[in-house]
């Protein structure tokens, strides 16, 4: 078992919430960009959830996690000293973190939970990191010190001007890189959507450009093979090849249609675990 | 006098068309009295073909006269002399090849139903053991062997190395021992609870069990021999890659490994309410290939309510490689078969929603290296088969974890890791077994393996600590 250590929000809003989980064998190798499978207990499902954050020493793994889907709003019910079934990883491969100069980390809403280990990772390897992260408004915004504190440059956007500045987070790449920034890769995190049109920003001015994907898998070691994207005409299977794929050849249509799959299913069970039991199952 | 009949006691079975619609266990065993009266029918060769005909050379004709003396427990403990998974045999094992293949009375008339009172006395000393009879810890003899992987081959591996006294830690990544057994064979042809009382018994005789552990990854294999302090490996990780088509439309919505649809079912249990891992319940259904995963696939997606569910394949009936029972029950269970026939593209709507596949008819040419006919497209000949879901049943190849991630581990070209006929790998201290080495194959074969290297480990570490 897998025992919650701490829990807090990461905004007013509480749409993320961070949790850190005792996990020894995950922590003592895992690298960013890679993440774990999480399940609640014996009836739950097996999610795959990028890692956060880590201690080696302390033997904790951080996730953050928004509570939309049917396990992430059950664990948002659990709290510090209760315990997960499942907590396995480290999955995928890292991020490549090796001979860039200057790269742009782009997050979108809750992929700066993502984002943030990533460009993190960057910044400690000596490389200079702007960071990007758009969110919709201030009071989902997340994470604002801490990608403060290891990057070079943050640029925090919100769709409707009440924090940072009034632009979507692709737009503001393109201000930097037209403003004459050079970048050797831009790595990108967030919803489908904005992956795919902050990635078309990119193509124009031909930058090497990392999205992380996050499709619908079971075992996450290349068992089941739901997890396929097309890249570059070419099927990989994200959660063994990536989780992370040069953005301008995957094929995003595909891949928002395939994560959509089980989503009107989900809506019933939300619905089913509101009436009877207000989330809390078996006794 | 043995029993003369030219037939084997039929097997208690629930009916076709109430069991399409259950998970229950389809095959009900056979009672005591059926059991002795099968048994009778052994002519007690005295140079058995059965006995070589079983990859762990189960000493048939001794356990069958004890059952025929109605002396159940000896014959389980005559089984279970060199097999450590009796049960899960008695269920799964293409006995057709094997023991029964070659028995003798099979000349004229049925062979003897060695894999049916293989697993009646299995459940008979389930039913009838003590459960609170002190299990034999074997003595330790202070040696730590790692194996890798919960199937059949590492179980056995893991049982017969206990046995010898060495301290045994198995590393599975999934939540639940058992490997294929698990995630793979449907619960109506191997209930899970039998794996979990095999597994229960191997812990009860000292061996480690870390679920949620991924090697390769969290721990290496190289971690393993050195700072875990495990003087030998055995991988026994199984053939977990799923192999596609490779034809236009197979990303579309709808389209399934058979890993994924039966690891859903099989591991997740998502055709219970109580569970979360969700599962389409698909209308029409055809599942590519014609082994026993394909069969698996097929009479799953029949219990979840299909109406119509076909089996497509591109040879004929003839060299349909799944267990002949298998076949006889999808049959029963009112599956299709789609005999010489090959998709060649999937079709969607608008939404990518598969609404049917494109087919070829096939004709038998010149046999192939293996002496199978080769299928052949006939030209021309391409229909639809309307269809919401399709599920690749294919065959599967080693997962390429382990063999990326352990230097001088070496895998031939289909993946498969080279061992020898003891299990021996490219690297030291390391030994393989099961469908890791060969492929996607069986899980006697496996277990076969796992007993193989299990031998060679024990005489690797006592020539090492001469």
């Amino acid at each position: 078992m897998f025992p919650i250590v701490s829990k807090r929000p990461l905004n007013e809003a509480g749409t993320v919430i961070e949790y850190v989980i005792k996990a020894p064998l995950v922590a003592k190798k895992c690298l960013p960009g890679q993440f774990i499978i999480l399940r609640l207990d014996e009836y739950g499902e097996r999610v795959p959830l990028t890692i956060a954050d880590y201690d080696r020493e302390a033997g904790t793994v951080t996730i953050m996690v928004q509570p939309v889907g049917q396990t992430t709003r059950m664990l948002e019910m659990m709290e510090p000293g209760d315990e997960l079934a499942d907590f396995v990883g480290p999955m995928g491969k890292p991020t490549r973190i090796a001979d860039q100069k200057r790269v742009c980390v782009v997050g979108g809403g809750v992929g700066c939970a993502i984002s943030y280990p990533v460009a993190k990772g960057f910044f400690e390897a000596g490389i200079e990191v702007d960071m990007v992260a758009g969110f919709r408004s201030k009071d989902i915004v997340i994470l604002e010190k801490e990608m403060r504190e290891h990057t070079t440059n943050l640029y925090i956007c919100t769709d409707d001007g009440s924090y940072g500045e009034k632009c979507f987070g692709n737009a503001k790449l393109q201000q930097l890189i037209e403003s004459g920034r050079e970048y050797d890769e831009v790595f990108i995190v967030g919803p489908l959507k904005m992956m795919k049109f902050t990635a078309l920003t990119t193509k124009p001015f031909n930058i090497k450009t990392i999205c992380s994907l996050c499709p619908i898998m079971i075992d996450a070691s290349g068992m089941c093979g739901g997890c396929r994207v097309t890249v570059g005409g070419e099927t990989k299977f994200a959660c063994v090849d990536g989780p992370e794929f040069d953005g301008h050849q995957v094929d995003w249509d595909e891949l928002i249609a395939r994560n959509s799959f089980y989503a009107g299913d989900e809506e019933k069970a939300k619905e089913h675990i509101c009436k009877l039991t207000g989330g809390v199952r078996h006794g | 006098m043995a029993n003369m009949s030219m037939t084997k006691n039929p097997m208690p079975e629930q009916e076709p068309l109430v069991r399409n619609k259950n998970f229950d266990e389809v095959a009900l065993g056979y009672t005591p009295e059926m059991a002795i009266d099968e048994a009778k029918r052994c002519l007690g060769c005295k140079k058995p073909k059965c006995v070589t005909g079983c990859p762990v050379n189960v000493r048939i004709p001794e356990f069958l006269a004890k059952v025929a003396e109605g002396e159940f427990e000896e014959a389980y403990q005559i089984v279970t002399s060199t097999n450590s998974l009796p049960a899960v045999c008695g269920r799964v094992c293409p006995q057709e090849n094997q023991c029964e293949g070659v028995c003798v009375r099979g000349i004229k008339g049925e062979p003897m139903g060695v894999g049916r009172l293989e697993r009646f006395v299995a459940d008979w000393h389930a039913e009838h053991a003590d459960p609170n009879a002190k299990v034999e810890k074997p003595q330790s003899n202070g040696h730590k062997v790692a194996v890798v992987g919960s199937g059949p081959a590492g179980l056995t591996c893991a049982g017969d190395l206990a046995r010898m006294g060495y301290e045994v830690t198995v590393f599975e990544l999934f939540h639940k021992p058992g490997g294929v057994l698990v995630y793979g064979i449907p619960e109506f042809r191997l209930p899970k609870a039998i794996v979990a009382r095999e597994v229960e018994g191997l812990k009860a005789m000292g061996v480690k069990v870390e679920t949620d552990a991924v090697i390769g990854r969290a721990i290496s294999v190289d971690d393993l021999l050195t700072e875990e302090g495990f003087e030998a490996v055995f991988l026994g990780s199984g053939a977990g890659l799923p192999r596609f088509l490779g034809i236009p439309g197979e990303n579309l919505l709808g389209v399934y490994s058979a890993n994924e649809f039966l690891t859903r079912i099989n591991l997740m249990k998502a055709y219970r309410d109580d569970y979360d891992t969700p599962i389409k319940h698909h209308k029409r259904v055809a599942v590519v290939g014609a082994g026993n995963v394909a069969m698996d696939a097929a009479r799953c997606a029949k219990r979840l309510g299909a109406e119509k569910v076909y089996i497509v394949y591109r040879r004929g009936m003839e060299e349909v490689p799944a267990r002949k029972e298998e076949v006889h029950h999808a049959l029963e269970e009112e599956v299709e078969f789609q005999l010489l026939t090959n998709p060649v593209k999937v079709i969607g709507d608008e939404k990518g929603y598969v609404t049917g596949i494109e087919c070829i008819r096939m004709e038998l040419g010149e046999p192939d290296e293996k002496g199978r006919r080769r299928p052949v497209p006939v030209p021309d000949s391409n229909f639809v088969i309307e269809v919401d879901a399709m599920i690749d049943a294919l065959g599967t190849s080693p997962n390429p974890l382990l063999r990326m991630t352990t230097e001088g581990l070496e895998a031939d070209k289909h993946g498969c890791l080279i061992a020898d006929e003891k299990g021996k790998t490219t690297r030291e201290g390391v030994y393989a077994g099961g469908d890791a080495v060969t492929g996607a194959a069986t899980v006697i074969l496996a277990m076969g393996a796992g007993k193989t290297a299990a031998v060679a480990i024990d005489e690797y570490i006592k020539a090492k600590n001469a």
